[in-house]
């Protein structure tokens, strides 16, 4: 409407004309912008930002899903026992694993950086190999070598006179062996970016350290982990969401059993959910997972806009 | 390690001081490669364990022998399954579906990325954070609200999807685009301002800029997003779980634990050759792209 | 070819005036160099001529039409880049030829319009190298070449040689103005380097604060320049500032220094300043070459007075001396043979002929 009315005025003709063939070109430029972003927005918009919400929804209905009892979903998870078994199993699994994937990418990221340069590649490609596999397939083979009868492990083990495992038959070993598999699938991955970090700390800091009089254990202490903070909780943080959400492991590995002792909200969700037919109180089982993923986010991103500003 | 021993036979007079470094040093290379040899048999256990098994027959395998050792080594699992239609059919489908959602993936995530990256506009501050967001919402809290999503759909159009192979060509850029893009708006970023300024002024359009100057400038991160786009989707496990259940709809991770394990008898011989070959594409895409690969996988931190 | 014509035109970033309504008349053929130090605005002036800034208000013609809403592409111009912007993935031929191809030129011409540009900046075996293969000055050459085989109207450089060495600098300085000697074509030529812009310009513009502080030929920014700013700015060493005030004695007047200290006008310096006040604070604006050893005999208009050095800085040639006069840092130029030690007293003589007078309040030269 505005700019009809200015292109009428005829006061001062080409001042006009070049205020309004501006605001069209800023348009164009704009409205190039947005349509190469629309169909990313429709994707985030349609695909998850409306199911995330859906599921808000779906978490009040009952499992017909034809009548609305608010938070009746929730009333009835708090008293069974099994959900407060996948509450605890979903801490212990993703905090231990990601504090020994943290703690073992680091030592093997030092160890490999601590050798000759041109055999890093060589010993790195071996070492990213379980990352690099579909979980999925790789869990398949932990599968065989935990099986009960044919144990591979079990087969050493008795080499060396120690009784056979039960690796995913008794609570405590079912809930060692899904937490190895995650440790073994997820520290190259710390590896990995651990060893992006090393390399980045620039030599002549060590160097100096050196000069100072740092001994190795003081070098890692004052120059490295001060260096590497960023990336060590960035990627500590991202793994606790992965892990704390991790559905293939446990799904081919235990299937939540022996007796739901290995079950964490991903794998219950999902049974409850799709092999159990009530969605809303699979979708609310899953909703559990939001809390720690939102704390997780915002330390995420407030250390991703801190590394934007330091740059 | 082979420098300093021959520095201290050259230089016997060195000082103390440095000799006893240098032996610190070879001592701690030697522990290195202790840990490195460890830990490379923890990474690698579980694939050679399958290639072995894969080698058996079934015979030999119900037989409990030492199951680290093949003793009448045998094809017939790989040339059993390569003739199966049905692991075919799961081949296809997972090809199928990795290298449409790749590109579909690059056609939503390249051009977002560059107009984030370049063209400032009202919310493309905000819209790139949230895109980063969203990367970081796990598959497993939407499968159930989109599953009840696609089922309301077929009720409501009478478009079925769901147990369709292609239902997951318009999900699984959930998993992909938001990382993609991410990683791209950083090398578009990282791409100088003058050299748009430059192409601007030859006369190239905003269009010509991203296909001509861009994508070739940006192509190791064009290289890197999509190797990560095809291996999230030739893993993915849940929503082909979720969604897809006869068996030609299956994609391979599925096909593999639904088809394969059939009840107690397990065909294990079968099993790991299928994980194996399942595994393969990632493998062989890492083996050759080995540097690309660790670009996608470190980018998303180090670029933001 | 074509003159460009900036009438008054600003620039404001949200609330910030980067160029506050400038106006330049640059003539066809004419090479123009804006200088000024950094965030005065050259830039901005630049980059708006070239339309990569959109301009906030005024009128820039080229070629007698006004551009402000043509987008680059339809300007007919070509820029050259500090950081000389090739495109990484195009060989030396294919960064050239780039903005021909995409307006569709006949293959042949194109090739014609390479070789002829890679025959004048002696880049003919470079032709087929990629931008990572090359030198600095070889890559700046290759910016050239691109500008160059475009033809344009105008040839507009944003800071183009700050990138490389001092050595590199100035053979690529011969070099710009060589082609320029060829081609003819007018030019825009952004620098913070007087030493650039008083070699390359036909005329020099001194940019200050977003606004200009002088147009005018390198001689006439160096021996009449308007602003204290441009007296400051042009010449290296810079020119000297001492405070000082006019006062008559003897029928004569004198420029003031110190209580001790005032030198006689001669008749023709005088007559210009009759009318100023003598109670106005003033700089005395003399460039080191006017202060030089004394001689037995000095020329009217000289006058000797005794010093103590604080520096000497032999330069072969030459020799800078530093000493310090009413709190201000005065340099001077005397012969290597004049005797001139750290901290050893010398008799010099000022060349009141050549000095300045300068309002200390305004800036402004009188």
């Amino acid at each position: 409407m505005a700019d009809v009315a200015i292109e009428r005025s005829a006061t001062a003709p080409r001042t006009v004309r070049k205020r309004a063939s501006l605001r069209t070109a800023l348009k164009r430029k704009s409205t190039a912008a947005f349509l190469m972003t629309l169909p990313l927005i429709l994707l985030i918009a349609l695909l998850v930002i409306y199911p995330a919400f859906y599921s808000l929804h779906l978490a009040t209905l009952n499992k017909s899903m034809q009548r609305f009892i608010g938070l009746g979903n929730f009333q009835f998870l708090f008293k069974r026992e099994t959900f407060w078994l996948v509450v605890e199993q979903s801490c212990i699994f993703a905090i231990t694993a990601v504090v020994f994937k943290a703690l073992i990418g680091f030592i093997v990221a030092h160890v490999v950086h601590n050798i000759p340069a041109k055999g890093q590649r060589k010993w790195r490609g071996m070492l990213l190999v379980p990352w690099v596999i579909p979980p999925a397939m790789s869990t398949l083979a932990w599968l065989w070598l935990f099986d009960p009868s044919y144990s591979a492990f079990n087969y050493l083990l008795a080499g060396v006179g120690v009784d056979r495992i039960p690796w995913t038959g008794e609570t405590g070993w079912a809930r060692f062996s899904v937490i190895l598999v995650n440790i073994w699938f997820g520290a190259p991955f710390f590896m990995i970016m651990y060893l992006a970090a090393l390399k980045s700390v620039p030599d002549q800091l060590y160097e100096a350290a050196a000069i100072d009089g740092a001994n190795w254990w003081q070098r890692i202490w004052y120059v490295t982990l001060p260096m590497m903070r960023n990336i060590i909780a960035i990627t500590t943080l991202f793994s606790l969401i992965v892990t704390f959400a991790n559905f293939d492991i446990v799904r081919i590995l235990t299937a939540g059993g022996p007796l739901d002792r290995t079950h964490m909200f991903a794998t219950w969700a999902f049974r409850i959910g799709i092999e159990g037919g009530d969605i809303p109180l699979g979708a609310s089982v899953s909703l559990f997972m939001v809390p720690i993923l939102a704390i997780a986010a915002v330390f995420i991103l407030r250390d991703i806009n801190k590394r934007g500003n330091e740059a | 390690m082979t420098s300093t021993v021959v520095i201290d036979k050259a230089a016997p007079s060195r000082p103390v001081q440095l000799r006893s470094m240098s032996r610190d040093r070879a001592w701690a290379l030697k522990w290195s490669y202790f840990f490195l040899t460890l830990f490379a048999i923890f990474s690698l256990v579980p694939p050679l364990y399958m290639v072995i098994t894969s080698l058996k027959t079934s015979a030999e395998i119900s037989a409990a022998t030492n199951p680290w050792w093949v003793y009448h080594p045998t094809l017939s699992n790989y040339v059993e399954l390569l003739t199966s239609n049905q692991f075919l059919t799961f081949f296809r489908n997972s090809a199928l579906v990795s290298i449409f959602v790749v590109t579909i993936t690059m056609l939503i995530s390249v051009p977002a990325a560059f107009a984030l990256a370049r063209m400032r506009f009202w919310g493309s501050a905000t819209l790139a954070t949230g895109v980063f967001l969203t990367y970081l919402i796990p598959e497993t809290l939407l499968f159930l609200p989109l599953f009840k999503m696609f089922a309301a759909f077929g009720e409501l159009t009478g478009i079925q999807l769901i147990n369709k192979w292609y239902v997951l060509l318009i999900i699984y850029p959930t998993l992909t685009v938001p990382f993609c893009t991410w990683i791209m708006i950083g090398y578009f970023a990282s791409i100088p301002k003058e050299l748009d300024e430059a192409a601007i002024i030859d006369g190239a359009s905003w269009f010509q800029t991203l296909t001509r100057i861009f994508i070739p400038v940006a192509m190791p991160g064009l290289i890197a997003a999509t190797i990560f786009a095809f291996t999230v989707s030739w893993a993915q496990f849940l929503y082909p779980l979720v969604f897809t259940t006869s068996t030609d709809q299956l994609v391979l991770p599925v096909g593999i634990v639904t088809t394969l394990i059939k009840g107690d008898v397990f065909a294990w011989g079968q099993i790991m050759t299928g994980a194996l070959l399942g595994a393969a594409p990632p493998l062989i895409i890492y083996a050759f792209l080995m540097d690309y690969y660790i670009a996608g996988l470190t980018a998303g931190a180090t670029k933001g | 070819m074509a003159d460009v014509t900036l009438r008054k035109v600003v620039k404001k970033y949200d609330d910030v005036l980067a160029v506050r309504g400038i106006d330049l008349d640059i003539a066809d053929h004419e090479f123009v160099v804006l200088v000024g130090p950094s965030g005065c605005g050259k830039s901005t002036t630049l980059r708006m001529i070239a339309g990569l800034e959109d301009i906030t208000d005024g009128d820039i013609m080229i070629g007698g039409d006004i551009v402000n809403d043509v987008p680059p592409k339809d300007r007919d111009i070509a820029m050259v880049f500090q950081n000389y912007a090739l495109y990484p993935h195009m060989t030396v031929a294919e960064n050239m030829s780039f903005g021909l191809r995409l307006k569709r030129y006949p293959k042949a011409e194109i090739k014609t319009r390479i070789d002829e540009a890679a025959r004048m900046l002696d880049i003919v075996e470079l032709v087929d190298r990629k931008p990572k293969q090359l030198s600095g000055g070889q890559r700046q050459r290759v910016a050239m070449g691109r500008a160059i085989v475009r033809n344009p109207k105008v040839f507009l450089f944003d800071e183009p040689l700050s990138n490389l060495d001092a050595k590199l600098r100035v053979q690529m300085r011969i070099e710009i103005k060589k082609v320029h000697q060829k081609v003819r074509t007018t030019t825009v030529y952004v620098t913070h380097d007087q030493v650039e812009a008083m070699t390359l310009a036909d005329r020099v513009v001194v940019m200050n604060h977003g606004r200009i502080e002088q147009i005018g030929t390198p001689n006439e920014l160096y021996h009449k320049p308007a602003t204290k700013f441009v007296a400051s700015f042009i010449g290296s060493p810079a020119m000297n500032f001492i405070p000082c005030r006019l006062e008559e004695s003897g029928g004569k007047l004198h420029v003031r220094i110190t209580d001790r200290l005032a030198f006689p006008l001669p008749p023709a310096r005088a007559a210009r300043y009759q009318s100023v006040s003598r109670t106005d604070r003033l700089l005395l604006g003399l460039r080191p070459e006017h202060i030089t050893e004394a001689s037995a005999h000095p020329e009217p208009g000289v006058e000797n007075f005794d010093t103590v050095l604080d520096v000497t800085e032999p330069m072969g040639m030459e020799t800078l001396i530093y000493f310090a006069l009413e709190g201000a840092q005065i340099c001077g130029r005397v012969n290597p043979n004049a005797g001139a030690v750290d901290g050893g007293p010398l008799r010099l003589a000022v060349d009141l002929n050549n000095m300045h007078l300068l309002n200390e309040g305004t800036g402004a030269v009188i």
